[in-house]
């Protein structure tokens, strides 16, 4: 979308609306007591966090930074996917190695030892 | 003759316009690599209090609320002060550039505060691996937004020096890039750090 005071205030008013609506969410997790009650299950509204977070990443590329509006051979863009394909196997790998050397740190040594003898053999 | 050799001039102005947009973005997105690597060492380290306040106990939501839509307005005055520099309006482009470091200024105070607060409540760095990730990652972003505001400061002085030369508004469109890519960052920032944090 071409740079214009139009480009301007729908960016900024949608941008408005989903952060305000991402805490509004947020606000009613906490105040339902995070039980039964809530609306969401926890890991349904890191999804929905994610997801809101992520349109509003799209929302400021096109309508403030203008992203869309590239012509030609269309470098701005490549650049940018490199970078986030960088940063998704960097984050999601980190958070998924961690997570499993946890689970496997957990136990104390004496039953590492057990569970190594049995698992490995030796 | 004149008269294409002025289309030549401002043709080439507008090539270099365009390269030096394009050198810029690549630095943001390695900058945008740096922030990544640093969001995963948050989401890493988040569970390790070592007994210490966690992000449950530290973090408010309306004060995350209130850094968000601070520094959200500030981008949008930010495309403001470009609109007024591309239709030629000098003292409109100042005030609406004075008005992004006014309320840049204010996040960055907002953001030192709560520092503080967790510091004096004995929530330092050293506290615990989730704290030294937390400072290094808002930090780090915090440090970016200082720079942005001296980079408004300069900004300001050139164009009262200078007024809008073709360099000048080159510079002022990087400058926008700039400021839309830290709100970006925060806007992650506040959504997986804060919202996640106190869910």
């Amino acid at each position: 979308m071409k740079a214009s005071l139009k480009s301007y205030i729908t960016g900024f008013v949608l941008s408005l609306v989903l952060t305000l609506g991402a805490a509004w969410l947020v606000s009613a997790y906490i105040s339902s007591g995070s039980s039964s009650r809530a609306m969401f299950t926890p890991d349904m509204l890191i999804g929905i966090l994610l997801a809101l977070a992520i349109v509003q990443l799209f929302v400021q590329l096109i309508f403030f930074m203008h992203l869309a509006d590239e012509s030609g051979p269309r470098w701005k863009l490549g650049a940018l996917v490199s970078a986030v394909g960088i940063i998704l196997i960097v984050v999601v790998g980190s958070i998924w190695i961690m997570n499993h050397l946890n689970y496997n740190m957990m136990a104390s040594p004496a039953d590492m030892n057990t569970y190594i003898q049995s698992q490995d053999g030796f | 003759m004149e008269k294409m050799n002025e289309t030549n001039a401002t043709a080439a102005q507008a090539a270099q316009a365009d390269r030096h947009a394009f050198g810029f973005w690549v630095y943001l997105m390695t900058d945008l690599v740096i922030f990544g690597v640093l969001f995963a060492v948050y989401y890493v380290l988040k569970a390790s209090t070592f007994g210490g306040p966690s992000s449950n106990d530290l973090f408010s939501l309306s004060t995350a609320l209130t850094n968000t839509i601070v520094l959200l307005t500030s981008s949008f005055t930010c495309g403001l002060a470009t609109l007024a520099a591309r239709s030629k309006k000098l003292n409109q482009t100042i005030a609406w550039l004075a008005v992004t470091f006014m309320l840049g200024a204010t996040f960055l105070t907002l953001e030192l505060s709560e520092f503080s607060r967790f510091m004096s409540a004995g929530a330092s760095w050293q506290r615990s691996a989730f704290l030294s990730a937390f400072f290094t990652l808002v930090g780090t972003h915090g440090l970016h937004i200082a720079v942005g505001l001296l980079w408004i400061a300069v900004a300001i002085v050139q164009l009262k020096v200078k007024g809008l030369t073709p360099s000048v508004v080159s510079k002022l469109d990087r400058f926008t890039l700039f400021w839309h890519f830290l709100d970006i960052v925060w806007i992650f920032i506040f959504t997986t750090v804060y919202l996640m944090g106190i869910m």
